[in-house]
Parts: structure tokens; sequence; C-alpha cells
């Protein structure tokens, strides 16, 4: 298995007026093609600014880091924004759905920066939400429907242009244990299908559904325990 | 991404932001419907002064006292003292003198109250010669001219115009029948025929009385002679030319002036009077358009502004659209088709509303409005130009933010 993820050394600071916050304080860390990895660590500890590194939606202070063998540093926004659109999905803890489209143009919206025909963006977002089980509620505006649902379209979202990478940041934050459930449902069933999935968490039981955990101390790797799968 | 979706992707935020874009269009609006406004006004002004001056007739010359200094202006008199007498307007009448004149008309005329019983008429009241009516073509539906005799003796008699006829008499028999001007009363013994092509309403609105009787027993005046203007109207149209020649010997002669440079008159053809009337309506237009680009700007600023506030407003938004793989050029472009699309609709809207003002702005005021086409469609490209110019600053901010701030900003 080839790492599809490759951190050196990678350090991110934030310069907050005078004072400067390590984020991450040099991570060096490799994710292979097809694993399901889940994050944990305390509040602050930089396990955020990781995945918008892995997620190319930030860019390290320092150190590299290869996405499919690529040095993403020398990528320009142009690439990075197709890169976004092509191979990675994103769940947010905010689901970040916007409230004055319905349930499908959400999902279709990668394929729409992808330049797909509008004939076949409502097929696909369709194919999506019914997927993850809101098939009947394509229709409906974020607001109609509850929170494990908004975030159900958040996935279908991720997963509509088929992208090899999917990452989560406490995409279970916001929900009740039904949901949580669903959702990891989902998570799983897409790492059965050949994806990498990374994802961010605070709580044991669903750290216990992943392959392998990264455990994130004050921006670094503090330890990966051996985990044994249930 | 395709451009249908962008243009799909900005009408949705204008229609979902349906108050902030009516107000933002509103500044566009009230900036297009100025422009189209003054346009018009001005068109409708420059018409009524062509009409006017067409109505001249194209075998007549007017003098007045004064000098021109060049082509291009006519310069006031010296002094209030009038130059012109009726002295000179006999000098023109004669055929000796000026041989291819025909007829001619001194003018002197004043704005004055008449009175019928309890009616109160404002208008135009001019002393005159009979042969006014040869010189201006005008035709007398009823009753008669003035006459020589009426001169001779200063007769108090007048001649109406018939809308002045129709405001005094209510629509009756103005012949026969008595008007009162400051005491004096005089006998209406004409009306003037209806000039039916006529915009200009002074054509239709005067009243006439002799030379003599205006001077001496109506409105009188330092000097009795002195009169407004002179008409004189050449034998033919071609004969034009040789009348100016003649009228403007005869008077420098009997002015005694020898150089035409210092000349205490002008002459003025139909032709002269509307190349000055057209550099004064340049003026007018310029300073118009001035004022319709001036509120087009501020429109324009007021769409900025918005647009800017909406960029702020929507960080999340354009964040989530870059996570999700939206170009820096695409989040430029939705903005930019947004701003354009807000100027578009603005600009559709006042050319509207334009066009209302211009049906009943006329109704209420005394103007005329001329729409222009390509005025009309330049005012929508100038709105779209707006919207994209004013729009390319938020666009550009739009563009080149982070998409970590989708994350981030609350
Ligand atoms: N934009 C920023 N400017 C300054 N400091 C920042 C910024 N983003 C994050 N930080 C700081 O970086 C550190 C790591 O933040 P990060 O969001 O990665 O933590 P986290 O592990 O995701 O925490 P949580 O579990 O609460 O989400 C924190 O100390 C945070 O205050
Ligand atoms: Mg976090």
């Amino acid at each position: 298995m080839s790492a599809v993820l490759e951190l050196h050394d990678v350090t991110k600071v934030y310069a907050a007026g005078e004072l400067e916050v390590k984020a991450l304080a040099g991570v060096t860390l490799d994710i292979h093609e097809g694993e399901m990895v889940a994050v944990i660590g305390p509040s602050g500890s930089g396990k955020s600014t990781l995945m918008h590194i892995l997620g190319c939606l930030d860019v390290p202070t320092a150190g590299t880091f290869r996405l499919a063998g690529e040095d993403v540093s020398e990528l320009d926004e142009d690439r990075l924004a197709d890169l976004r659109n092509r191979h990675i999905g994103f769940v947010f803890q905010q689901f970040n759905l916007l409230a004055y489209l319905p349930a499908w143009r959400n999902v279709e919206l990668p394929l729409v920066y992808a330049g797909v025909e509008p004939h076949e963006r409502h097929e696909r977002a369709l194919a999506a939400l019914g997927q993850v089980g809101l098939a009947n509620r394509a229709e409906h505006k974020p607001g109609e429907l509850s929170g494990g649902q908004q975030q159900r379209v958040a996935i279908a979202r991720a997963l509509v242009t088929e992208p090899a990478l999917i990452l989560a940041d406490e995409p279970t934050g916001n929900l009740d244990s039904t949901s949580t459930g669903e959702v990891l449902d989902l998570l799983d069933a897409l790492h059965r299908s050949g994806r990498t999935v990374v994802l961010i968490t605070h709580e044991a039981d669903v750290a216990d559904r992943a392959q392998r955990v990264i455990q994130i101390r004050d921006g670094l790797v503090w330890q990966e325990p051996d985990h044994a799968v249930a | 991404m395709r451009w249908r979706d962008t243009v799909r992707t900005a009408t949705e935020a204008v229609r979902t932001h349906r108050l902030r874009s009516a107000l933002t269009m509103l500044g566009i609006l009230i900036g297009i419907t100025a422009v189209i406004l003054t346009v018009g006004l001005g068109n409708g002004a420059k018409a009524d002064v062509r009409d006017q001056i067409n109505e001249l007739g194209t075998n007549i010359l007017v003098v007045s006292p004064g000098s021109t200094t060049d082509s291009d202006g006519l310069r006031g008199g010296f002094g209030s003292a009038s130059t012109l007498t009726t002295q000179d307007a006999a000098a023109l009448a004669s055929a000796d003198n000026a041989p291819d004149v025909q007829a001619v008309a001194a003018v002197t005329s004043s704005s004055v109250s008449l009175v019928n019983g309890d009616t109160n008429w404002t208008t135009t009241i001019m002393g005159t010669t009979p042969s006014w009516q040869e010189v201006r073509s005008r035709e007398v539906t009823s009753g008669r001219f003035i006459d020589q005799d009426d001169v001779d003796d200063a007769a108090l008699v007048v001649v109406l115009g018939p809308d002045t006829a129709d405001e005094l008499f209510d629509g009756g028999n103005a012949v026969g029948q008595t008007v009162t001007y400051d005491g004096t009363s005089l006998e209406v013994i004409g009306v003037l025929e209806e000039l039916s092509s006529s915009e200009q309403t002074s054509n239709n609105d005067l009243a006439i009385v002799p030379e003599s009787t205006y001077a001496e027993r109506l409105v009188g005046g330092s000097d009795r002679n002195s009169v407004s203007s002179i008409y004189v109207k050449a034998s033919s149209e071609g004969a034009l030319s040789a009348a100016y020649q003649e009228a403007d010997a005869t008077l420098l002669n009997l002015h005694g002036i020898t150089s035409a440079d210092d000349a205490d008159f002008s002459i003025a053809t139909q032709e002269s009077i509307l190349t000055a009337a057209s550099s004064v309506d340049k003026t007018m237009t310029v300073m118009l358009g001035g004022i319709a680009v001036i509120s087009l700007l501020v429109g324009g600023i007021g769409v900025m502004n918005i647009m800017l506030v909406s960029v702020t407003e929507r960080i999340r938004e354009i964040g989530l659209r870059k996570a999700i793989g939206a170009r820096p050029r695409n989040i430029r472009r939705q903005f930019l088709v947004e701003a354009s699309v807000l100027g578009l609709a603005g600009g559709l809207l006042g050319v509207l509303l334009g066009i209302v003002g211009a049906v009943l702005l006329p109704r209420f005021a005394d103007a005329r409005v001329i729409l222009s086409v390509p005025a009309s469609l330049l005012a929508i490209a100038m709105a779209i130009g707006i919207g994209v110019v004013f729009g390319v600053y938020p666009a550009s901010r739009a563009a080149r933010l982070a998409p970590i701030d989708a994350l981030r900003n609350e």
C-alpha cells in the first residue's frame, strides 16, 4: 500500500497579534490508500489544523505535505481548487450547507464547479442522496431537515464526486447517538468501498470504528496506539 | 464551471437577498431615470426652440437692438435704451433703400394682464403696424386686423390670439366686446386664426394693438419711438441674402456708423438663430448630462458598498464554495455577474420609470419630453457597466478569501 498522504515535519504557526500560536509543531505522518484513520486529542491540540492541511484548505508554515506524491506547496490556487473538487470530500462539524438551496442543489454543488452538465448533475445528486437514505428529501431545504439529516446531506455532497479521500472534522459533534450511528455507518461504508477516510473525533466509541487511531497533543503526534479492530 | 451556472448562482443570490438587492437597484434606477428624463427634457426643449424658429419662416430677418461681436453669439444692447426706432422700420420699408424687402413690421412687446369682467389673463401685448399680418403670414378668422387708420388715431382697439380670446371670453364671440388693460378699455376688433401646427403657445396667445396706441396710451416708455425688434420679410427666399445686405447698409447709414464692427443692432436669420440656439442646447445638454452622470456615480458607489457588505456577509458561503472546488475566478465571476444583474435590472426599471415620467411630466408641468431610444440603450449599457466597474473590487476581494474561512468565520 502506497501512502496517499505524506506529512514530513509539518508545522503551522498562527500569528495572533504579538503572540505566536504553534498549532502544529512538527508532524510526520503517512496515511495509506484505503485506510480509515481516527484523529483524537484534546481541544486545541491542532486536529482541525491538521485536517485543513490534509484537505488543501490551508498550507503548512514549514515542512512538506505530499498528496498522491505531489508536493502541494508547488500547486497554484486553481490546481488546489481542482484537487479539492475531484479528490477530496470534506464533512464539517457545522454541516456548512447553503440554507437557500434544497438538499439536492447542495449536493450537486461540487459537480457545478467540476463543469458537469446539469442533467447528469441532477441524477448524480439524487443517487448520492439515495446512498445516504435521503432520496425522499431532495427538495427540502436544510432548515427543514434534522441535524442528522443535514449531516447526511453534507456527506452526500462529499461523496457525489466519488473522491478517493474523505475528511471529516468531528462529523458527529453536533448529533445525538442515533444520528451519530447513522453517520458513522455511512463513513464505514465509504471506507469499505475503498476510500481513504480520515475523521476527527472526541469520542472513544467513534474512534473504535477506525483501523488506526492517531493521537494529537500540543501540535504533535503523541502516540499511535495499536488499535484492535472490534 | 459553466457560464449558465455562474449566472444562475448570481441571480439566485440576488433573489435570496431581496431587500438588499432592491435597495441597490434603487440607486441605479434613480440614476438611469435621471439620465432618461434629462436627455428627454433636453430634446424636448431643443425641439421647442427649433419649432419656434422654424415658424419664423425661411424668408424672414429679425433686426434686434445691440450688436453681434462674433458669428456664434448674440450680445445684448448697450444700456437699456433700445437703439431701434420706428424710423428704422420706415427706412427699411422704403423700396429705394431695400428693393428686396417686401414688408416690414416693427414690434414692441411686454407681458401684461388683460381683464374681462372677472376674468383675468396674462399674455404678451405687442404694438405693431398693419404690415405685421403680411410679415408673419397670419389670417384673421373673425373681425379684422388693425389698419392704418387705427395707427394714425392711436385707436383703442385690439386683435386677440385665438387662445387669448378663448381664455377671456370663455369660448364665446370676442369681436365687438371690450377688454381692459390697466383701466383702459380696448375694443376687440378681430381674432387671429389658430396656428394648429404650432407647439408654441406664444403664437396663439397674444394681443396686438397699433404701435401708436401701445406707445402713447398703454405701456409708453422713455422713448416712444423705440421698438423691441423689426421683422423684415424678403420678397422671396432667394432674395434673403440681398435683403440682409440692404437692411444692414440702410441701418448703418441711418445710424451714422461707418464700420460694421460698431453696429448697434444685429440681424438674424432663421439659420443664424438656429446656430445660436444649438450652442445654447449644447451647454444645457452638458450640464444636464453632468448631473445625470453624478447620480449614476452615486448609484455605482451604492452597488460597490452593497457588494462589499455582501462579500463580508457571505464569507462562510464563499469559503465553502472554495472548499468544494470553486476556483478564484468562479467566485470573482459570480460576484461580478451579481453586480451586473443588479445594474441591468436597475437600468431596465430606470428606463421604465423614465418612460412613465415622460408620459406624466407634461401633464403636470409645461415641459415637453422627447425620449431617445439610443440614449435609453446607452443608459442600460451604462447601468451594466457601472455594475461591472463597481463590482470588480468586491468580487476580487471575495475571490482572494482563503477557503478555510468557511470553517472559522461565524
Ligand atoms: N486562525 C487562527 N488564528 C490563530 N490561532 C489559531 C487559528 N486557528 C487555530 N488556532 C489555534 O491553533 C490551535 C489548534 O487549533 P485547532 O482548531 O487545530 O484545534 P482542535 O484540535 O481542532 O480543537 P477542537 O477539538 O476544539 O476543535 C489552538 O490553540 C487555536 O487557538
Ligand atoms: Mg477542531
